[in-house]
């Protein structure tokens, strides 16, 4: 019984980071209808970001200020976000998808060079963030605090997100320009605005994912690529556009990787891709998309 | 816009490519003799790269389908060859060519039925799921795929002939084996070009154009899409097939989504709207990549840029520039 609650909160753990980085890729599409490749690279830049300035910049510094330095990582993440979309994107609304979707992927090369010129090809760790907590006792089995600590955080940023979209004014602007943009536009909206905020809160989400998850893995350059493939898969299978859907596209993901991983461990990466594959054949816009 | 198109169009008689062609073709039979071998295999990787353009741009530039996962196909090829030296033991290249076909029509046949029912984005999604779905069996079951160690490919023999057994690798790479990879690029691009300029060829820029009307005209849509999705993996496949000698070694980053990536760099950095684009570009792609990697460490960002730019003030990639320059010039003269 122990042994499953332990795998029910590691599903969980990488639910979470997954669902931070698929609902930040969900939001900028939903919003402007663009799928970023170098998506993955902003909760990279997240991680390599806290990773640095818990482990090195302020590494003397008291554990209370330490903790207060992890979402460094997602502001950071947000300024380039903020960068990015008015220069790089906004030119290609009006082109064809194969061009959004080829200047994001030239985004995600300058990134991933940008992270190796600055922290070089290293692995940077944040770890003491994590020992710090210590572990408890699950009957047998000793468990990271930490862990709880980032599906605490995946949780409240859920919420927080919902709140947000649904019950403030910004919110409204959010899902009218989603909805119509043109429309919204005719009736007063600052669409390059939303739209600029919109990328940002998504980059934000990339890299809150990023410096939760880095005190207790270390912040590597491919992981963006890699989280990139797998948000993707959750997005798949949640709906394109959809948060409710990154939601529970990330804990069926996460769930279906835990058991994965401790019934067949070399099928964990395949089983995910076909459940994506098996998802978009019987609801082609995801479980919880709108067919557009 | 529309006479700048139309001119090509009626200039397209047969004479008239065999006075482009002929000439480029024996430039690059020639080539191998004045280039040192370093750069005459860079050219077989570029031609090799422009096999695998064609065929992805058959699903681009004339079905209008952009896949993010032909990485796939080429990986098929590479492991194809891999697997048929480890398990086989066969040495044949033409036996590697004719396995690599029915190892891709295998693999196209069920990724294609599944990916063909979607357009735009999804289908880029669902050939980028799929494509990592072998990626990620190439990396995990090591002991069949050596993992990422890869698979090692030791020299084939061509039309028969044992070539490599006492020649030195790098002049068997650099003679003998460039010019089997020139003569099936020919072929290759000889085929490619009577498909897309088919009546078959013909349906599927109508269905790119216009889906609604071509199902009225009664194209069957998904058929030709399924059908154009076969021709466009196998023709990736031999290009992996052959680039796995020239590389000595298959891993699983022929695989990786990455890599089709910069599949599809290529074709848009030669103009995926044109039929000599793909080609163009895989082959300048290829160089540009080597100075790159030469230059500098940071070669990705080099390349990133290019790929930010060319999206940005070339879209139409080097062919489409040069014939838009052309034909402007063109103009200028005949007044």
């Amino acid at each position: 019984m122990d042994i499953l609650l332990i795998h029910l909160f590691n599903a969980l753990l990488y639910a979470s980071v997954l669902f931070l980085i698929a609902g930040g890729l969900s939001l900028i599409y939903g919003v402007m209808r663009i799928v970023n490749l170098a998506h993955g690279n902003l909760f990279a830049l997240g991680a390599f970001i806290t990773a640095s300035a818990v482990g090195q910049w302020f590494a003397g510094s008291t554990s209370a200020w330490l903790y207060l330095l992890l979402p460094l990582g997602a502001i950071g993440a947000a300024a380039i976000g903020a960068i990015l979309e008015p220069t790089l994107l906004r030119p290609f609304y009006r082109r064809p998808e194969e061009y959004q979707l080829l200047v994001t992927f030239g985004v995600l090369m300058i990134l991933e060079d940008v992270m190796r010129f600055v922290w070089g090809p290293y692995p940077v760790s944040a770890t003491t963030l994590f020992e710090k907590m210590g572990s408890m006792a699950i009957g047998d089995w000793i468990y990271p605090r930490y862990n709880l600590l980032v599906i605490a955080i995946g949780g409240l940023a859920a919420l927080f997100l919902w709140a947000f979209i649904y019950r403030t004014n910004f919110g409204i602007l959010l899902r009218a320009t989603s909805q119509d943009m043109r429309r919204a536009s005719a009736l007063g909206v600052n669409v390059n605005l939303v739209y600029v905020e919109a990328f940002t809160i998504g980059c934000f989400m990339a890299g809150l994912g990023g410096a939760i998850i880095v005190p207790s893995q270390s912040a590597v350059l491919g992981m963006g690529v890699d989280a990139l493939v797998l948000s993707f898969i959750v997005v798949v299978v949640g709906g394109l556009g959809s948060l409710e859907g990154a939601l529970v596209g990330a804990i069926i993901v996460g769930l279906l990787r835990e058991t994965a991983i401790s019934l067949f461990p070399e099928l964990e990466l395949a089983v995910l891709y076909l459940i994506a594959a098996i998802v978009l054949l019987v609801r082609p816009a995801g479980l919880f998309g709108r067919a557009t | 816009m529309s006479t700048v198109a139309l001119r090509p169009a009626a200039a397209r008689s047969p004479l008239w490519i065999v006075v482009w062609a002929l000439p480029i073709a024996v430039v690059l039979t020639v080539l191998p003799l004045v280039l040192d071998s370093y750069r005459t295999i860079q050219l077989a990787y570029g031609l090799i790269f422009a096999i695998a353009g064609l065929g992805f741009n058959l699903l681009l530039g004339y079905t209008g389908l952009l896949s993010f996962g032909h990485s796939a196909y080429f990986g098929v090829g590479a492991y194809t060859v891999a697997f048929m030296v480890k398990y086989l033991h066969v040495q044949s290249m033409e036996l590697f060519v004719l396995g690599t076909i029915a190892a891709a029509l295998l693999v196209t046949v069920i990724f294609g039925y599944v990916c063909v029912r979607y357009t735009r984005i999804f289908f880029s999604i669902l050939t980028l799921a799929l494509s990592q779905v072998l990626w990620s069996l190439a990396f995990k079951f090591f002991w069949v795929t050596g993992g990422t160690d890869g698979l090692r490919v030791p020299t084939p023999k061509l039309l028969g002939i044992a070539t490599g057994a006492n020649e030195d690798k790098i002049h068997f790479l650099s003679h003998g084996y460039y010019y089997y990879v020139l003569v099936i690029f020919i072929a290759c691009v000889s085929v490619m070009w009577l498909i897309v300029h088919s009546p078959f060829g013909k349906a599927l820029q109508a269905i790119r154009d216009n889906e609604t009307r071509a199902r009225f005209v009664g194209i069957r849509i998904r058929s030709y899409r399924f059908v154009a999705f076969l021709v466009s993996g196998v023709f990736t496949a031999i290009a992996g097939a052959l680039w796995v000698p020239l590389n000595g070694l298959t891993t699983p980053d022929a695989l990786v989504w990455t890599f089709s990536g910069e599949i599809v760099f290529m074709s848009v950095l030669g103009g995926f709207r044109n039929f000599t684009g793909p080609i163009v570009g895989a082959v300048v792609y290829n160089y540009l990549k080597d100075f790159a990697v030469g230059f500098t460490v940071y070669w990705q960002t080099l390349m990133g840029v290019v790929l930010v730019v060319l999206v940005l003030v070339l879209p139409t990639g080097i062919v489409g520039t040069a014939k838009l320059l052309t034909a402007t010039m063109r103009r200028r003269f005949a007044r």
